[in-house]
């Protein structure tokens, strides 16, 4: 097995797939000559040429919307949006267009296209770079949402994303580019609506996903050396959403505790607490819990932007209280 | 344009004027239906832009595409795509165009490249964009063409989309029918030109303007645009000036306007105008009655049909929200 990068599986399944495909293109703001603004696709340009490897002006609505259009007749676009951050000003095109354009033709017109780029909180980026949407996308139908943690996953399911006849939100993680992970030789995907169970436990389960699960996993640890035994779930796919996975390890341990990075109202954790409450009620020997993002935009000062961020100390905290 | 001169040019305005009152005639009846409660939501008429649809439509070749607004009954029929099919969407029935899944905004026809009516304000410029680029990047010599209102010359979409379309010299037609109104809103309080073309200049691609009341001179016009498009010499950026004789929507009665102005652009019908030219190159007003019966007639039956037909079945609701892979 390979270690790669975060960044070089995702280098990795873009370019195995556009050798494959000659629909498929990678288009967005500094993606060829500068090889990604976190260097996703260093060397593409070179491989694939401009041609297939687009350089776009700062103009996130036009290109999201040049994409739609391309995938319209059949190209199948990978659009890279430097940041998720600048995906807002391309909103419009994601939801208005992309999203519907299958239903509103009745099957006509289906966009094969992937939305990907840098998502969540950084490293004291401030406000309006330190975010994380997945709530915000998950909530169109129309659109599927991914947002993997490990290289593998981030190869696997970006494979499926291009492959897949449908407009793909895929969140990566700027904080996670450069971790590295081991990634089985040769070809595989990942299917969408799939969780993974990263660690198996007996008495908690704990449902995050992207790099909320860097302070998961450490904490699940330093549980277990307590005795206290966490199922760690890692979504990967948002949506569609591994009903079943979330429900036989919450029917296994009869507790639940969702741990996101994004905010607390009307985010996706809620609507994973509805869907335990619904159909695992009895099983559950404590309120489903959730541990977020506060309820701020980002503050810039180191000691703030921790604090408001779920941890460790936050997981272990929690934990405690819900087993007791 | 001078008159028709050889029985050619004759006949080819004649089979023009069929088509622009075919989108008069559907319309009308739309506008009847809607106030009868049967068509819902949103139902914006093209009445008396039906020269630069026509015209404009009628310059290209099967393999183009267009890529329409709201407004996009006149551009659809113009495309040839079947009154009953799209009287049966905006009755919201199963055998509509989009089974019901549009309306009158969401037109779609893949087989004809009828890339869709949009209901976002200018958001479409930029997909049209997209469809030029991947003619572009295939070259399969296809040529896109856009219309969209002066009001959406003002939003981001239009600028980026220029702006992407110049740079990359894509084939694109982009058509500003200008009617004078975005909404309630007059082209003098809203833009900073009085000519949205002129806006070509900041994008340095060609532009054109021109009167949109007859219809082969429309036609003419667009055809530049198109081959110009179609050589590789990128985008061009038209207005086409026009009139809407009904308010926005059904639901507006255009109080901002006086009737004296509906009454004076009226006087350029460019149904009458085209009426007119056939008379005087010789054809007889009992042929062009009896064209117009034959259309009522197509158009009656249409709304016969989306009458009759069934609403989309329930099971359908979920139908479309993914593609499936296959
Ligand atoms: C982004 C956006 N803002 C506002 C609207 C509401 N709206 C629909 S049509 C319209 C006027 C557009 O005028 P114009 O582009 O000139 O086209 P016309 O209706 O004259 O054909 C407005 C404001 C909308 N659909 N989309």
């Amino acid at each position: 097995m390979a270690v790669l990068t975060y960044r070089e599986a995702l280098n990795r399944a873009m370019t195995e797939e556009m050798e494959k495909d000659p629909n498929i293109f990678l288009m967005g703001e500094e993606v060829g000559h500068y090889e990604g603004a976190y260097k996703v696709s260093q060397g593409m340009l070179a491989k694939f040429g401009e041609r297939r490897i687009i350089d776009t002006p700062i103009s996130e609505n036009g290109f999201a919307g040049v994409g739609i259009g391309a995938a319209m007749v059949g190209l199948r676009p990978i659009i890279e949006f430097m940041t998720w951050n600048f995906s807002l000003v391309a909103i419009d095109q994601i939801i208005n267009s992309a999203a519907k354009m299958n239903y509103m033709s009745a099957g006509q017109f289906p966009i094969p296209i992937v939305f990907r780029g840098a998502g969540g909180a950084g490293g004291r980026l401030g406000a309006q770079h330190s975010q994380s949407f997945e709530s915000w996308y998950a909530h169109i139908p129309g659109l599927k949402v991914l947002a993997p943690y490990t290289p593998s996953d981030a190869y696997g399911l970006l494979k499926t994303s291009i492959r897949d006849n449908n407009p793909t939100i895929f969140i990566e993680s700027e904080v996670l580019y450069g971790s590295k992970g081991e990634v089985p030789e040769g070809e595989f995907s990942i299917p969408m609506g799939k969780s993974d169970i990263k660690r198996e436990g007996t008495q908690l389960t704990i449902i995050s996903w992207s790099r909320a699960l860097m302070y998961v996993l450490p904490a699940a640890e330093k549980l277990a050396k307590e005795g206290i035994s966490v199922e760690v779930l890692d979504l990967r796919s948002i949506r569609p959403l591994d009903e079943e996975g979330i429900l036989a390890s919450v029917r296994k341990t009869n507790r639940a505790l969702i741990v996101e990075e994004g905010w607390n109202v009307a985010g996706f954790g809620a609507q994973v607490a509805y869907l335990i409450q619904k159909e695992a009620f009895d099983y559950l020997d404590s309120p489903v819990e959730r541990i977020t993002q506060e309820d701020v935009p980002m503050p810039y000062a180191a000691n703030l932007e921790k604090s408001s961020l779920p941890s460790e100390e936050k997981i272990i905290k929690k934990v405690r209280e819900m087993i007791k | 344009m001078s008159q028709p001169k050889t029985k050619k040019e004759t006949e080819d305005l004649l089979e023009l004027y069929r088509q622009m009152l075919l989108i008069r005639r559907f319309e009308e009846a739309s506008a009847k239906a809607y106030s009868m409660g049967k068509i819902g939501g949103f139902c914006h008429l093209y009445i008396g832009q039906e020269a630069v649809g026509v015209g404009a439509i009628s310059a290209l070749e099967q393999k183009d595409y267009i890529v329409s607004t709201y407004r996009d009954h006149g551009h659809a029929l113009a495309r040839g795509l079947e009154p009953k099919a799209l009287m049966a969407e905006l009755f919201g029935k199963r055998t509509g165009i989009v089974h019901g899944n549009g309306g009158s905004m969401h037109f779609f026809d893949k087989n004809k490249n009828f890339m869709g009516g949009h209901g976002i304000v200018g958001g479409h410029i930029s997909l049209a964009a997209g469809i030029a680029y991947a003619s572009k990047y295939r070259g399969d010599g296809a040529v896109t063409l856009c219309f969209f209102g002066e009001g959406a010359a003002n939003i981001g979409s239009f600028h980026e989309g220029m702006n992407l379309a110049a740079i990359w010299k894509l084939p694109l037609v982009m058509i500003c029918e200008n009617n004078h109104y975005a909404m309630g809103t007059p082209e003098y309080r809203a833009l900073s030109v009085k000519d949205v073309s002129v806006r070509a200049a900041a994008y340095d691609i060609a532009r054109d303007h021109i009167e949109g009341d007859e219809v082969r001179k429309v036609r003419e016009h667009v055809r530049v645009a198109v081959e110009r498009a179609r050589r590789g010499e990128g985008p061009t950026l038209m207005e086409i000036s026009t009139y809407r004789f009904r308010g926005h929507s059904m639901s507006d009665p255009a109080k901002y306007r006086t009737k004296e102005e509906l009454e004076k652009y009226k006087q350029g019908d460019p149904l009458i105008k085209a009426e007119k030219d056939l008379l005087s190159a010789g054809w007889a007003q009992e042929e062009l009655t009896k064209m117009d019966e034959i259309i009522l007639k197509t158009v009656e039956e249409s709304v016969d049909f989306a009458e009759k037909s069934e609403e989309p079945p329930l099971g359908w609701l979920y139908k479309h929200v993914y593609a499936e892979n296959v």
